[in-house]
């Protein structure tokens, strides 16, 4: 086991390292960061030269990659060569984005699995009844919807719940501009009050998807194990149905979805970048966009590095799980 | 349907007997249907999958045929900024007065293209990457995943968005790209399908009597292999649609002068509140392409599974 964690590791750092080879070069030869400043009237181009140098684009962009990588493994992230950004140091900008995205994710994560797991099971364990077919017909029409929409929906009619709020001489609950700078601050009340308004609607939107894909996982699962020996084995030997369902299937049916959880973990940072984007939170999702329109390779690397590390951990965590859980799988 | 396919193994190689006789309309005796037959039959009996397949039909036609006969013009901007549906504009006209039905049409056009080039491309190179994996292993094997492990490091929007924001937003660029990103889901089924398939006799033979690799891939795998190719292929086709959207959506997809129902929703969201028709037609359209495509996938799956036995 050991063995097989240092191998994936080493691996990922070696693919790690070609991508951001690659993805250094794509970000910095589409396009110029400082096309708008020198489309601005009556710029010299000394005044070019002399940014061009302190940011560091006067070198090749190989060298630029190399800088960067050199700069990493002492622990210096660098900084941000677009303009606007003035230089901002990326390992604190990247931070604080990732934070502001976790939390997201993370809520709205457990959500999916846990409705979406209670769901699936009971769908599978009425299979081709109304619960089922209305499950069913949840989980594709949410599959075929791009999140965004979901996100414009419920930001459209939340805002329009505000003002029914306020008109009937309520504050503002539901907002949509992130979570507040200062943090939830008041009286208990009040910090649940802001708190829910905040991550309600960002939450559902994430939720839904994650949600949909999890509840069919769980139904497939859950359908196998009922068919199982040892289920029948569990009523043969005059086991309550509540007992065989929650001790003997529940159980063995949580496995894959449980390892899926932790595979998918790192896509949903990809359906983060537009839910961030329509509730406007600087997130992840935002410095990506970002990052990318501002031909901001720094940037983007720091985005990649956190981003790669969360996917690697949590696709090793999946394996490892797997094997602890299922004792017939062995890692090799 | 297991002791179904043992007789077929004994008796008749290549031909199923019909399954069952008294749930499928009751067929004479001695009656064989060969596997695509069955699979048609089932795929047709699939009542949610044949009515998204029609549905799916219509609406591609209706895209492409139906906007000339219309008289709506996409290039006439004579109308004002906003006005509300009318017999002249159906779903009324956006902020330069262009006419939205026309461009709700222009969109699904180009976000079925993309759809179409991204899901053949992707096909194509996850097929080839896959069988040659599974077949030859060891080092074409060890290769492979380490794409593919690359793939999962960077994830696929990022790595797609950073190429079509520095290659341009043209319709088949988006759809190249997104194709060179969506083959990995392709390649993992039909890497495993054809490591099985691989240990069969029948390959075995084929190798022995010195078949090249490209035909044992050719005529005897990918054959083999082609319910699974199509199943995924119907995915593929409408994690595309939606990956395409949401692109264009943040900006980084399709961009003007092509467009994509992405990109009209971009430019039309913010009127949800006060002209709704503007979000839910380029919303419907898209749910409807992905919905059915969904759907027929589902039945294609059933159709292919040869454990099958509802109708």
């Amino acid at each position: 086991m050991p063995a097989y964690i240092v191998r994936r590791v080493l691996i990922s750092i070696g693919v790690l390292f070609v991508a951001s080879f690659l993805l250094y070069l794509a970000v910095a030869s589409s396009g110029d960061p400082l096309a708008s400043l020198k489309a601005r009237p009556g710029i010299t181009q000394s005044a070019i030269d002399a940014t061009a140098r302190s940011l560091g684009l006067d070198q090749p962009v190989v060298v630029r990659w190399w800088n960067w990588l050199t700069g990493v493994l002492t622990g210096d992230w660098g900084t941000s060569v677009a303009l606007g950004q003035a230089q901002a140091p990326v390992f604190s900008t990247v931070m604080h984005a990732l934070w502001v995205t976790i939390r997201l994710v993370v809520i709205a994560e457990v959500l999916a699995l846990l409705v979406g797991g209670a769901v699936g099971a009971i769908a599978a364990l009425r299979q081709y009844s109304v619960t089922d077919y209305v499950a069913t017909t949840l989980a594709f029409v949410l599959f075929s919807m791009p999140v965004f929409c979901i996100a414009i929906i419920l930001k459209t009619y939340g805002i329009q719940f505000n003002l029914l709020l306020i008109d009937l001489g309520g504050e503002r609950w539901l907002t949509t501009a992130g979570p507040p700078d200062g943090g939830f601050t008041g009286s208990p009340g009040h910090m649940f009050f802001t708190f829910t308004g905040t991550y309600l609607l960002p939450t559902i939107a994430l939720a839904a998807i994650s949600f949909a894909a999890y509840s069919r996982f769980q139904r497939a699962s859950m359908l196998e194990v009922m068919r199982q020996d040892y289920v029948r084995t569990a009523r043969a030997k005059g086991l309550s149905e509540r007992q065989v369902v929650l001790r003997h299937a529940l159980r063995n049916a949580l496995l894959p979805v449980t390892t899926y959880f932790a595979y998918n973990f790192g896509a949903v940072f990809g359906g983060a970048i537009v839910t961030e984007q329509v509730f406007g939170w600087n997130g992840m999702g935002s410095l990506l966009v970002r990052s990318i329109q501002q031909y901001d390779p720094n940037m983007l690397m720091g985005w990649l590095l956190v981003t790669a590390t969360i996917v690697v951990l949590f696709n090793l965590f999946a394996d490892i799980a797997y094997s602890y859980l299922d004792p017939r799988i062995r890692l090799g | 349907m297991a002791e179904t396919t043992d007789v077929a193994r004994t008796t008749h190689p290549g031909k199923v007997p019909a399954p069952d006789r008294e749930r499928d309309g009751g067929e004479p005796e001695g009656v064989f249907l060969s596997q695509g037959q069955l699979v048609l039959r089932r795929f047709l009996r699939h009542r949610a999958a044949m009515t998204s397949l029609t549905i799916f039909v219509l609406f591609v036609l209706f895209v492409y045929l139906a906007p000339p006969f219309l008289g709506y013009s996409l290039t006439d901007l004579s109308a004002g900024s906003y006005e509300d549906p009318s017999s002249a504009h159906v779903f009324g006209t956006d902020q330069v007065g262009a006419d939205v039905f026309s461009l709700v049409m222009k969109g699904s056009q180009f976000s079925l293209q993309i759809g179409l080039l991204t899901t053949a491309i992707a096909t194509v190179i996850g097929v080839l990457m896959g069988t040659l994996a599974g077949y030859l292993r060891r080092g074409a094997d060890t290769a492979i995943s380490r794409v593919t492990d690359l793939f999962l490091v960077v994830p696929l929007q990022a790595a797609a968005a950073v190429l079509i924001n520095g290659v341009g937003g043209s319709w088949w660029l988006v759809g190249l790209v997104l194709g060179f990103f969506l083959w990995m889901p392709i390649a993992r089924v039909t890497r495993a399908e054809s490591l099985s398939l691989s240990q069969r006799e029948f390959v075995e033979a084929a190798r022995a009597s010195g078949a090249t690799t490209w035909r044992i891939v050719s005529r005897h795998l990918v054959p083999n292999m082609v319910g699974t190719i199509v199943v995924n292929a119907t995915l593929t086709l409408s994690l595309a649609v939606l990956t395409e959207a949401a692109l264009s959506f943040i900006g980084l997809g399709v961009r003007i002068p092509d467009t994509s129902l992405g990109l009209v929703l971009n430019q039309n969201y913010t009127q949800l509140a006060t002209r709704p028709w503007l979000f839910w037609a380029p919303f419907v359209a898209i749910v409807l392409i992905s919905l059915t495509i969904n759907f027929i996938g589902d039945g294609l799956r059933d159709a292919f599974d040869p454990r099958q036995t509802r109708r």
